[in-house]
C-alpha cells in the first residue's frame, strides 16, 4: 500500500509548515505568519485569476494558520469557490475550510448551500460524501432547513452507494440533534429501520446510531427495530470469528456494532416472549464467551470482547427482569474485581453499582464486600477508589451498614482531598438511613467531625441536631458523648457547634454527674469560645442563656461573662446584641417566663434529609448514580410514549386500579354483615410479575386496624416505599400528613398518589389535597397534606392508590387510608347518673348494637383504657357498678349533625370474651363504631 | 456520543482537534488545556478513563502522542478505547508507520481519515479494510 509522502501535492504548504516549525520564538513565528498572510492576501487580490491548485494551496495555508490559533478574516470566498471545482482535492480543501471555520455570514451560507446542493445532486458518490460530511460537521439550522427533506431520500433510495448511505444516516442524525423540529418523521422511518437488515455492516453501524437517537424520542415509530436488532445481534454473536471478515476485530465479530445494537435495545423494555427468548440466548452466549479461554493474548482482543460484555450487562440491568442473568452478570463482574487490568476493575466496580440497586442481584453484589473494601485500601488510581466508595454506598443496607460506615470512616483518614466531602456526605446519609441504634448514629457523626471536620458541611451538623431533638431516647447519650468529645484540647469548630447546641438543650440530662456539673459544662464550652468564629460564638451565647434557665446555679457566672466588655461592647453587632439582650432577659425575667422563652426546642418537622439533596447537587451528572437515573429516565421516556410499552401493558390490560377499588366500595356497606375490613382487596398490586410488592397485602389490614386508636405511624412499607402518617382531628375537621419515603437509591418517576372515595363515601367525607411532585429522589421523602371534612357519618374508608415507575417497572399500590368515623369523636365527661339516664333514652332497638367476641390480645386493663381513650371517647370512671367494666361517652361531630354516643365494654376474663355495647342516636353510627372498636381487643 | 477528539503531544501541542458540539474558540482552547492537564499526570497503572466536567475522556498514549476521545458518561468505555486503537492502526497503515510529523504535514488528510471513521459524533465505519480502500480511492483522485 503506497504511503503518503510529506505534504505531497502542495510543496508550498510543506515549505511553509517547515518554516513555522523552525521558528525559534513566538515572535519569529508571528512574523513568518504575517508575511505569509500578506502574500496570500496579495495573491487573492491580484488581477491575475488564480488557478485551482494555487487557490487550494493558499486556502490550506490559511487553514493551517487558523489551526495554530491565529484569527483569519479573509479567504472565505476563495474557499467557497473551491467547492464548485470538479477536482476532488480542491473540493475537499474547500469543504474542510468551511467545516473548520464555520461562519454564519448569510451571503456565504447561501453560496455554500448551493454548492452542497449541486454536489448532493451530482450522483458522484465522492462529492456526495464530501457534501454530507460538511453538513454533518457544521449542522447549522440553515443547513437543516435546506437539506432535512433531501437527506432521508438519499438515505433510503435503492441506488445510493453504501458509503453514501453511511454518511447520510449520520448526517441526518446530526441535523435531528441540532434541529429536531426540522426533521419530521415520515415514510422514510420504516425503511430506515430496515437498514438494520442491510448486507453492509458499515451501513448497519451508522444506521443503528441514527435509529437509537430517533427511538429515544419516538419509541412507537421505531419499535419494530427491537426484533430486527435482536436478530442482527444474534447473527453476530453466533458467527464464527472469521465469518464477518472485515468487521472482525482481533477475533471478535463486529464489536462496535454489537455494542450499538445492545444500546438500541436499552431504549425499550424487555421485548415480547418470542423475541425475548432469542435475546436471552444472545446474552447468555456473550456471558459464556467471557468464560472461554481468550483467542488472543492481545489487549485489543480482551477489550473488544469486554466492551460487548459490559454493554450486555447494561442491558440485563436495564431490563432488570431475569434474575438468572443478573446473578451471572454479577459473578462475572466479581471476577473482574480481581483482574490485573485496572480498566476492568474500574468498570466492574462501576457496573456493579447499578446491579446493587436491583432487588434480584443486590444480595449477590453484597458477597463481594471484602474485595471492594480491599480495593478502597489498595488501588493506586484515585478514580478506582472513588468507584469503590460509590459501590460500597450502593450495596449498603441494614445488614452491612455498620461495617461499611466503619470502613468509609477509616478510609476518610487518608482519602484524597478531592473526594472527602463526598465521602462525608455518604457516611452521614448511610449512618442516618440505617441507624437501628441512634447512639451509633451520634458516634458516627462525631467521628466524622473529628476525622474530617473541615469537610463536614452545615447540612450534616444541622441534621444530627434535628435527629437528636426529635428522638428523646438518644438525647442523654448525645449530651454525654459531645461532652466527652469536647474534652479534647483541639476540637473542630463544628464539634463546638454541635456540642454547644446539644448541651444547651440537654445538658441537664448529664448534670447529675459531678464530673459534668453545670459549671464544668459551662467552663468547657467557654474555654472554646475565644477560638471560634462569630457564628459559632453567637450560637454559644444562646447556649449560655439556655443554661441560665436549665441551671439557675450558674446564672451569676454567665451574667458575668455576658456583662464583660468583650461581649457587651463587641465590635460585631450580632454578638453585641445577643449579649445585651440575653443579659437583660436573665435579669428581668421571672423563672416562669425564662422557662417559657427558653423552653426545649420542639421537634423538627419530618423532612427530606438535606444532606441527600446536597450530595446530589455536588455529584453532578458524571456519577454512577446519576448515570443510573439518566438511564432510568431514558427508559421512562420510552415507556411514557403514546402507547404503553410491554412492561406497563400488563398493568393496562387488567382493570384499572381505581375501577376495581370502586367495585369494592360498591359492595353493600354491610351494617349487619362481617366488618368490611374482612374484604381481601386491600392492597392490590397490578405490576407485572417481576415486581415483588404483592406479598404485602396481608400486613396492611393489621396496619389499618392499628390506626383506629392512634393517629401517627407507618401505614405501609415494602422494599421500595414507606408510607407514614401523622394526623390531627378537631370536631368534624381533620388534617392528615402523608409521608412517602423512597427507600431505594433510584428516583421514582411519575409518582402519583390518588385518593379514591367510593360513591356513597364521597357524599359523606370531603377530602382535599394537592398533587405531589411526580419525581421522588432516591432516599427522599415527600409529604402530602390531606384536609378532611366529615359531612355526615360514613362506613367505608377512602383508598390511597399510589402509582409510580421504578426503574423499568410500573408499581401500583393501594392501601386503605385510616380515616374512620371515630376520628371525629369529642369526649364527653358525665356523672354516673347522667350516663344511665341517657343510656335509657337510647333504648330504641335500632340505636343499640352489641357484639360478643373473643379476645385477640391479652386482656390488660390499662391497655384497654388507653385504647378507649385513643378511640376518642371519654373514659368514665366510677360509673358502671361493676368496676371491671369500661364505659365511655362522646359526641361524633359531622358537618350536618352531632351524634351522642355511649359505649360499654364488659370483659369476661374467664371466658376470654368481651361484650361491647354501643348506643347512639343513629343506627349506622352505632354499627360502625361497634365494628371498629371490636377489632381492637 | 463523541463530544470531541483531540490528539496532543506531551508538550500540549494539538495535532488534531475535531469538535462534535458547538464551543466558541476560547472554550475550545480551555478544553484543550484542561484535557492536557488531566491526562498527562496519569501513569501507566491508571485506567484509560478520566471523569471530565460532565463527560469522560477515554484516552490512550502512543509514544509521545495522547489520543483522547471525550464522550458521554453513559458511553461504553472499552468500545471507545478500541475505537482509538482502530483509528491509530488505520493511520499507521495509511501513512506507513505514522509519526507525529505525518500528522503535522498532512493535517488536512487526517481530517479525511477521521470523517471516514467518525461522523456526527458517532462511529461511522469500523472496518480497516473498507476505510483504507476508500482512502486509497480518494488518494488516486489527487
Amino acid at each position: 500500500m503506497p504511503a503518503v509522502s510529506k505534504g505531497d501535492g502542495m510543496r508550498g504548504l510543506a515549505v511553509f509548515i517547515s518554516d513555522i516549525r523552525n521558528c525559534k520564538s513566538k515572535e519569529a513565528e508571528i512574523k513568518r505568519i504575517n508575511k505569509e498572510l500578506a502574500n496570500i492576501r496579495s495573491k487573492f487580490k491580484g488581477d491575475k485569476a488564480l488557478d485551482g491548485y494555487s487557490k487550494k494551496k493558499y486556502v490550506c495555508k490559511l487553514l493551517f494558520i487558523f489551526l495554530l490559533g491565529h484569527d483569519i478574516d479573509f479567504g472565505h470566498m476563495e474557499a467557497v469557490n473551491l467547492l464548485s471545482s470538479n477536482r476532488y482535492t480542491e473540493k475537499q480543501i474547500g469543504y474542510l475550510f468551511i467545516s473548520v471555520l464555520v461562519n454564519s455570514n448569510s451571503e456565504l451560507i447561501r453560496l455554500i448551500n448551493n454548492a452542497i446542493k449541486n454536489d448532493l445532486a451530482s450522483r458522484n458518490p465522492t462529492f456526495m460524501g464530501l457534501a454530507l460530511h460538511c453538513i454533518a460537521n457544521v449542522g447549522s439550522r440553515e443547513m437543516a432547513e435546506a437539506f432535512a427533506g433531501e437527506i432521508p431520500k438519499i438515505l433510503v433510495a435503492g441506488d445510493t452507494m453504501d458509503s453514501v448511505k453511511q454518511s447520510a444516516a449520520l448526517c441526518l442524525l446530526r441535523l435531528y440533534r441540532a434541529s429536531p423540529d426540522l426533521v419530521p418523521m415520515g415514510d422514510w422511518t420504516s425503511r430506515v429501520v430496515h437498514l438494520l437488515n442491510d448486507q453492509h455492516l458499515g451501513v448497519v453501524t451508522a444506521a443503528t446510531s441514527l435509529i437509537t437517537t430517533l427511538a429515544q424520542k419516538n419509541p412507537e415509530e421505531f419499535k419494530t427495530s427491537v426484533s430486527l436488532a435482536v436478530s442482527r445481534l444474534s447473527r453476530i454473536v453466533t458467527s464464527a470469528s472469521t465469518d464477518l471478515q472485515d468487521y472482525t476485530y482481533y477475533f471478535v465479530p463486529a464489536p462496535w456494532l454489537s455494542v450499538k445494537l445492545l444500546r438500541l435495545l436499552q431504549c425499550y423494555p424487555p421485548p415480547d416472549p418470542a423475541v425475548r427468548g432469542r435475546l436471552t440466548e444472545c446474552l447468555e452466549t456473550i456471558l459464556n464467551k467471557a468464560q472461554e479461554p481468550p483467542k488472543s493474548k492481545k489487549v485489543q482482543h480482551s477489550n473488544a470482547k469486554n466492551a460487548v460484555l459490559f454493554e450486555a450487562i447494561s442491558l440485563i440491568i436495564h431490563h432488570d427482569s431475569e434474575p438468572n442473568l443478573l446473578v451471572r452478570a454479577c459473578n462475572q463482574l466479581g471476577q473482574f474485581l480481581q483482574h490485573r487490568e485496572t480498566n476492568l476493575r474500574y468498570l466492574a466496580l462501576e457496573s456493579m453499582c447499578t446491579l446493587a440497586s436491583s432487588e434480584f442481584s443486590h444480595e449477590a453484589v453484597k458477597t463481594h464486600i471484602d474485595t471492594v473494601i480491599n480495593a478502597l485500601k489498595t488501588e493506586r488510581d484515585v478514580s478506582v477508589r472513588q468507584r469503590a466508595v460509590d459501590l460500597l454506598y450502593a450495596m449498603c443496607d441494614r445488614s452491612n451498614a455498620q461495617q461499611i460506615v466503619a470502613e468509609m470512616l477509616s478510609y476518610l483518614e487518608t482519602a484524597d482531598y478531592s473526594i472527602r466531602e463526598e465521602i462525608v456526605l455518604k457516611v452521614a446519609i448511610l449512618a442516618e438511613k440505617y441507624a437501628v441504634d441512634y447512639t451509633w448514629y451520634v458516634d458516627t457523626i462525631l467521628n466524622l467531625i473529628r476525622i474530617a471536620g473541615d469537610y463536614v458541611s452545615e447540612e450534616v451538623w444541622y441534621r444530627v441536631i434535628q435527629i437528636v431533638i426529635n428522638r428523646d431516647d438518644v438525647q442523654g447519650y448525645a449530651a454525654k458523648t459531645v461532652f466527652e468529645a469536647l474534652q479534647a484540647p483541639a476540637c473542630h469548630e463544628n464539634l463546638v457547634k454541635v456540642g454547644g447546641y446539644i448541651l444547651g438543650e440537654f445538658g441537664n440530662l448529664i448534670a447529675g454527674d459531678p464530673r459534668s456539673s453545670p459549671l464544668i459544662q459551662f467552663n468547657l464550652l467557654h474555654s472554646k469560645f475565644h477560638l471560634c468564629s462569630v457564628p459559632t460564638r453567637a450560637l454559644l451565647l444562646s447556649t449560655y442563656i439556655k443554661f441560665v434557665n436549665l441551671f439557675p446555679e450558674v446564672k451569676t457566672t454567665i451574667q458575668d461573662v455576658l456583662r464583660s466588655d468583650s461581649q457587651l461592647k463587641n465590635a460585631d453587632v450580632e454578638l453585641q446584641q445577643r449579649a445585651v439582650e440575653y443579659l437583660r432577659l436573665s435579669t428581668v425575667a421571672s423563672t416562669d417566663i425564662l422557662a417559657t422563652v427558653l423552653e426545649e426546642m420542639p421537634p423538627f418537622p419530618e423532612r427530606e434529609s438535606s444532606i441527600l439533596a446536597k450530595l446530589k447537587k455536588k455529584k453532578g451528572p458524571s456519577t454512577v448514580t446519576d448515570l443510573e437515573e439518566a438511564k432510568r429516565e431514558r427508559s421512562a421516556d420510552v415507556n411514557g410514549g403514546p402507547e404503553p410499552a410491554p412492561a406497563s401493558a400488563s398493568a393496562a390490560s387488567t382493570p384499572s386500579p381505581s375501577a376495581d377499588l370502586l367495585g369494592l366500595g360498591a359492595a353493600p356497606p354491610a351494617p349487619t354483615g362481617p366488618p368490611p375490613s374482612a374484604g381481601g382487596l386491600l392492597v392490590d398490586v397490578f405490576s407485572d410479575s417481576a415486581s415483588a410488592v404483592a406479598p404485602l397485602a396481608p400486613g396492611s389490614e393489621d396496619n389499618f386496624a392499628r390506626f383506629v386508636c392512634k393517629n401517627n405511624g407507618v401505614l405501609f412499607e415494602n422494599q421500595l416505599l414507606q408510607i407514614g402518617l401523622k394526623s390531627e382531628f378537631r370536631q368534624n375537621l381533620g388534617r392528615m400528613f402523608i409521608f412517602y419515603g423512597n427507600k431505594t437509591s433510584t428516583q421514582f418517576l411519575n409518582f402519583t398518589p390518588t385518593l379514591i372515595c367510593a360513591d356513597d363515601l364521597q357524599a359523606n367525607l370531603n377530602l382535599q389535597t394537592k398533587p405531589v411532585d411526580p419525581t421522588v429522589d432516591g432516599g427522599a421523602q415527600v409529604q402530602q397534606v390531606v384536609n378532611i371534612e366529615c359531612v355526615s357519618d360514613f362506613t367505608e374508608a377512602p383508598v390511597l392508590n399510589i402509582q409510580f415507575r421504578y426503574g423499568g417497572t410500573f408499581q401500583n399500590v393501594s392501601v386503605k387510608l385510616p380515616i374512620t368515623l371515630n376520628k371525629f369523636f369529642q369526649p364527653t365527661e358525665m356523672a354516673s347518673q347522667d350516663f344511665f339516664q341517657r343510656w335509657k333514652q337510647l333504648s330504641n332497638p335500632q340505636q343499640e348494637v352489641q357484639n360478643i367476641f373473643k379476645a385477640k390480645h391479652p386482656m390488660d386493663t390499662e391497655i384497654t383504657k388507653a385504647k378507649i381513650i385513643g378511640f376518642g371517647s371519654a373514659l368514665l370512671e366510677e360509673v358502671d357498678p361493676n368496676p371491671a367494666n369500661f364505659v365511655g361517652a362522646g359526641i361524633i361531630h359531622t358537618k350536618t349533625t352531632q351524634i351522642g354516643c355511649l359505649l360499654r365494654l364488659e370483659p369476661n376474663l374467664q371466658a376470654q370474651m368481651y361484650r361491647l355495647t354501643l348506643r347512639t342516636s343513629k343506627d349506622t353510627v352505632s354499627q360502625r363504631l361497634c365494628d371498629l372498636l371490636s377489632e381492637q381487643f | 456520543m463523541i463530544r470531541f477528539i483531540l490528539i496532543q503531544n506531551r508538550a500540549g501541542k494539538t495535532r488534531l482537534a475535531k469538535w462534535y458540539m458547538q464551543f466558541d474558540d476560547d472554550e475550545k482552547q480551555k478544553l484543550i488545556e484542561e484535557v492536557h492537564a488531566v491526562v498527562t499526570v496519569r501513569d501507566a497503572k491508571h485506567t484509560n478513563f478520566v471523569e471530565f466536567r460532565n463527560f469522560k475522556i477515554i484516552y490512550r498514549r502512543y509514544a509521545g502522542l495522547y489520543f483522547c476521545i471525550c464522550v458521554d458518561v453513559s458511553d461504553n468505555n472499552l468500545a471507545y478505547l478500541e475505537a482509538i486503537h482502530n483509528f491509530v492502526e488505520v493511520l499507521n497503515e495509511y501513512f506507513h508507520n505514522v509519526c507525529e510529523l505525518d500528522l503535522v504535514f498532512n493535517f488536512y488528510k487526517v481530517y479525511t481519515v477521521v470523517d471516514e471513521m467518525f461522523l456526527a459524533g458517532e462511529i461511522r465505519e469500523t472496518s480497516q479494510t473498507k476505510v483504507l480502500k476508500q482512502l486509497l480511492m480518494l488518494q488516486s483522485l489527487e
